[in-house]
């Protein structure tokens, strides 16, 4: 079934110095259940993308369909985590995962038992009466996750959510996402600018271009999961896809002799 | 706090050497004893008690009109290009006006009474309160109302449940700065014109020449102004700070 389609959408963007060509005719269907990856160099419109099927910015032309209906603005059945978190400082960690499901209407207590249900998944129920600024950055990003999660959406939007967090952090909430989504069976869209990162969590994924922002190449990922970033398999189709990308970059004058990147590795 | 108190008891000590020796005429240059002596008469006989309530009574009531109407036209003029090309230029304007320049304007419209007092009261603390909501809402990483919108926030509550306090910290900025000249406003008018309060206390005591006094009613308004900054001010400021991760400690 298909869950969400992006329908030859068009994205420019005119400030009083330039124009940008964000996106150019990006046509994409997501499964129900699909966990897709976008992967592209920076600048190349995926928050962009991003931000249209979340609602957030409309499109100069197409359109994004969720379940066969036009998406017209932003709603909590499509869930974004956004690469910093947004989370409110002015809020504990457990009302900041409540927040959204007050804004539905969801009981005091309901939402906090839910609240309190989804933290535990991530592993922050110890933490539930925190101020933010007492959490390290893999918590807090936690937090915006689990505030996602707790919304039970349809469609999970993710934008870098973990590009600012070491790498140990990091393997830690691979294994965590995969089990999650696992677990619920939604339906995730993620942007990352790391292949490996890309490979070991998608089913699939698509590699934009920029300038104009376009899709270059598909690539569906097969391997067995759970994952791990250091699995051959993920660094043998991780390497193929840095290929393609550096394919399609323009070279610049002297790039032949900047060393070659290693396999995953996106400048 | 105790290199403070040290302090003040050393300025106290010489300002008592210099009046004991009559460097100055004692009417002129009252020893800290018969400044203190004058504050517990005035305190006593009532005086003081009732010139502050007045003069506390005004300030509360023109800094409420102030937040009450700042609050929301700064968070307008931060959401709506239109008013603020329009209404927030004139808003600007009025920031370089000293407060006491309505004095003449406030008198002819109200007359010699407290309404007149409370417009002077409200036009200096409304601006700083207004530009201070402004600032801080204009500030904010837009990804918070991002957030907000994602998660199905109805636009009202977007503005009371994200964007007031995610602004708290600027806000509590600007609603001292307004406090701050409230309070001066008040006491330029009540200097200008007669009318209770603390101001006229002060002016009678130039009338009388009676220095002390002068001094006496320097220190109650000083005292004031220091109790509302450190005491309520600073504490709910403190409290923001901790809350949202601003303080070092
Ligand atoms: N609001 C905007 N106004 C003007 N230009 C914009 C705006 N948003 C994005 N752009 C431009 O559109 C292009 C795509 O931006 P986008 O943020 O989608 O890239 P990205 O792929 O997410 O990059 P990154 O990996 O660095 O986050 C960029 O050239 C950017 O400068
Ligand atoms: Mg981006």
């Amino acid at each position: 079934m298909v869950k969400l389609s992006i329908r030859n959408v068009e994205k420019r963007f005119v400030t009083e110095d330039q124009k940008v060509h964000a996106l150019s005719s990006i046509s994409v269907e997501v499964q129900s259940g699909e966990f897709l990856i976008l992967v592209g160099p920076s600048g190349c419109g995926k928050s962009t993308l991003l931000n249209i099927i979340a609602g957030l910015v409309k499109p100069d032309a197409g359109e994004v369909l969720m379940n066969g209906v036009p998406v017209t603005e932003p709603g909590p059945d499509r869930a974004l985590v956004f690469q910093d978190g947004a989370l409110f400082p002015w809020l504990n960690v457990r009302r900041n995962v409540e927040f959204g499901l007050r804004q539905k209407g969801v009981s005091k207590r309901e939402a906090s038992e839910k609240a309190m249900h989804v933290l535990d998944q991530v592993g922050l129920s110890k933490f539930s009466e925190n101020d933010l600024h007492t959490l390290s950055g893999g918590m807090r990003q936690r937090v915006a996750i689990a505030r996602a999660l707790a919304l039970e959406p349809e469609v999970l939007l993710m934008d870098e959510p973990f590009s600012a967090l070491d790498a140990l952090t990091r393997e830690d909430l691979y294994v965590e996402i995969q089990e999650l989504w696992q677990g619920r069976g939604a339906t995730i869209v993620f942007v990352t600018h790391n292949v490996r990162e890309a490979v070991t969590l998608g089913d699939r994924v698509l590699l934009l271009a920029s300038d104009p922002g376009r899709l270059q190449g598909e690539f569906p990922v097969n391997i067995l999961r759970p994952r791990h970033i250091e699995d051959v398999d993920v660094a043998r189709t991780a390497q193929q896809i840095s290929y393609e990308m550096k394919k399609g970059r323009i070279p610049f004058v002297g790039d032949a002799s900047t060393p070659d990147l290693e396999p995953g590795e996106v400048v | 706090m105790f290199k403070r108190l040290i302090f003040f008891v050393a300025l106290i000590g010489v300002w008592a050497l210099i009046a004991e020796r009559h460097v100055w005429d004692p009417t002129l240059f009252p020893s800290p004893w018969k400044v203190a002596e004058t504050l517990w008469q005035n305190f006593r006989d009532g005086s003081l008690v009732h010139a502050t309530a007045i003069s506390l009574r005004r300030v509360l009531v023109g800094y409420s009109i102030s937040l009450a109407i700042g609050v929301p036209l700064g968070v307008l003029l931060a959401t709506r290009k239109w008013l603020e090309d329009t209404v927030g230029s004139l808003v600007s304007a009025f920031q370089s006006l000293p407060s006491i320049c309505w004095l003449p304007l406030a008198l002819l419209w109200f007359g010699m009474n407290d309404k007149a007092i409370l417009f002077v009261v409200v036009a200096g603390s409304l601006v700083s309160i207004t530009v201070a909501v402004q600032d801080g809402i204009k500030n904010l990483p837009p990804t918070y109302v991002r957030a907000a919108q994602t998660m199905g926030t109805p636009q009202f509550r977007i503005y009371t449940e994200v964007l007031l306090p995610a602004s708290l910290p600027a806000i509590l900025t600007g609603a001292k700065l307004g406090w701050a000249y409230a309070w001066r406003s008040l006491m330029s008018g009540e200097l200008l014109f007669v009318s209770l309060g603390l101001g006229q206390m002060l002016m009678q005591g130039r009338d009388l020449a009676d220095m002390s006094q002068v001094i006496s009613v320097m220190i109650v308004i000083m005292s004031l102004g220091l109790l509302t900054d450190k005491v309520i001010f600073g504490s709910l400021e403190r409290h923001v700070r901790r809350r949202w991760g601003l303080s070092i400690s």
